[in-house]
């Protein structure tokens, strides 16, 4: 039982997502996560501004139950699965956040300065997280993937556009780490 | 409900997730800082592990659930395409420190500010549909 509350190693991660991975395709359809936004944009009734939302979104009905399950998996998991949402951070890393005015830094997966209510309810708050995933659905479409389809089925089956794309995942996490969460903070 | 296997995979690929903390902002920050191997080793693991799949998929010593050959779609060519499109993608994950997936399962876990991420995904969504015919490949 304990290693069920405890958090599990990198070393873990890894096989289990391959066999997310292996689970997905064995079952008959392509590995990835981001064409959920395309498929819930087109269930929203998008097809009546750009044709490029006009598809049969009931053809994706399997993606969208395990959407389902992602997020019944992430309630489970934050209300019975995690003791302690401490995390094992660089002291390095713990440094530069509190320098920067993060308090608490990794006692909880989430930081209060982004996630919590009165951070939602700021101006600058929605702003950093609404422009956020707008930056995310834009480049994730015109990329042709996100970490799912890119970073793990791309790479694993040696397709260049995704070490691409990973690259530029890169470029952007860097820059959003090194230069715009310094001035935002 | 045959695509009910999918619904368990969801919640499943939500717990390992978790678990190994990669729904956290703050694993991402040090990742992206590289101050960190535990995201690399995660991803790292998931893609050489996946690789041998992928063999396994290729010369048919797997086929799936219907008999048929598995072949990952080929996604789209182009260097602008990817490089511009992953440079986005990057600098919302890195800021928000949710991407696709974890994005959803963050909803159980902090569900206002990720429903906000997942709105500004769709309008991030609506606005590539928009314009995808004039961007460059």
């Amino acid at each position: 039982m304990d290693f069920i509350l405890e958090p599990w190693a990198w070393y873990v991660g890894g096989p289990l997502i391959a066999l997310t991975l292996f689970l997905y395709f064995y079952f008959g359809q392509n590995f990835g996560a981001s064409t959920n936004f395309e498929t819930l944009c087109t269930m929203a009734g998008a097809g009546k501004v750009s044709d490029y939302f006009k598809k049969d979104w009931k053809e994706r009905d399997f993606a969208l139950l395990f959407v389902v399950g992602l997020i019944i998996g992430g309630f489970i998991s934050s209300n019975f699965l995690i003791s302690n949402q401490t995390i094992d951070l660089n002291p390095k890393t713990i440094q530069e956040l509190s320098d920067l005015g993060f308090a608490n830094v990794a006692n909880q997966y989430f930081p209060d300065e982004i996630f919590s209510k009165e951070a939602v309810f700021s101006l600058k708050g929605f702003l950093i997280l609404i422009l956020s995933g707008i930056s995310i659905g834009f480049g994730t479409r015109y990329a042709g993937g996100c970490t799912s389809g890119h970073a793990i089925t791309g790479l694993s089956s040696f397709q260049l556009p995704s070490l691409l794309a990973v690259i530029g995942f890169f470029i952007g996490g860097i820059i959003a780490v090194w230069f715009i969460i310094p001035n935002l903070f | 409900m045959k695509n009910i296997k999918f619904l368990l995979l969801g919640i499943f690929f939500a717990i390992v997730l978790s678990k190994v903390q990669a729904i956290s902002w703050y694993r991402f920050y040090e990742m992206f800082r590289f101050e960190s191997f535990h995201m690399f080793g995660i991803i790292g693991g998931a893609v050489v592990v996946s690789a041998i799949i992928m063999q396994m998929f290729k010369s048919e010593k797997i086929k799936d659930i219907n008999g048929n050959k598995i072949t990952p779609k080929q996604k789209q060519k182009g260097f602008i395409r990817t490089l511009v499109g992953g440079t986005f993608f990057g600098l919302g994950w890195g800021v928000s420190g949710a991407c696709a997936a974890p994005v959803f399962v963050i909803l159980g876990f902090k569900w206002l500010p990720a429903l906000i991420i997942l709105l500004g995904a769709l309008i991030g969504t609506l606005i590539y549909g928009l314009v995808s015919k004039k961007l460059p490949n």
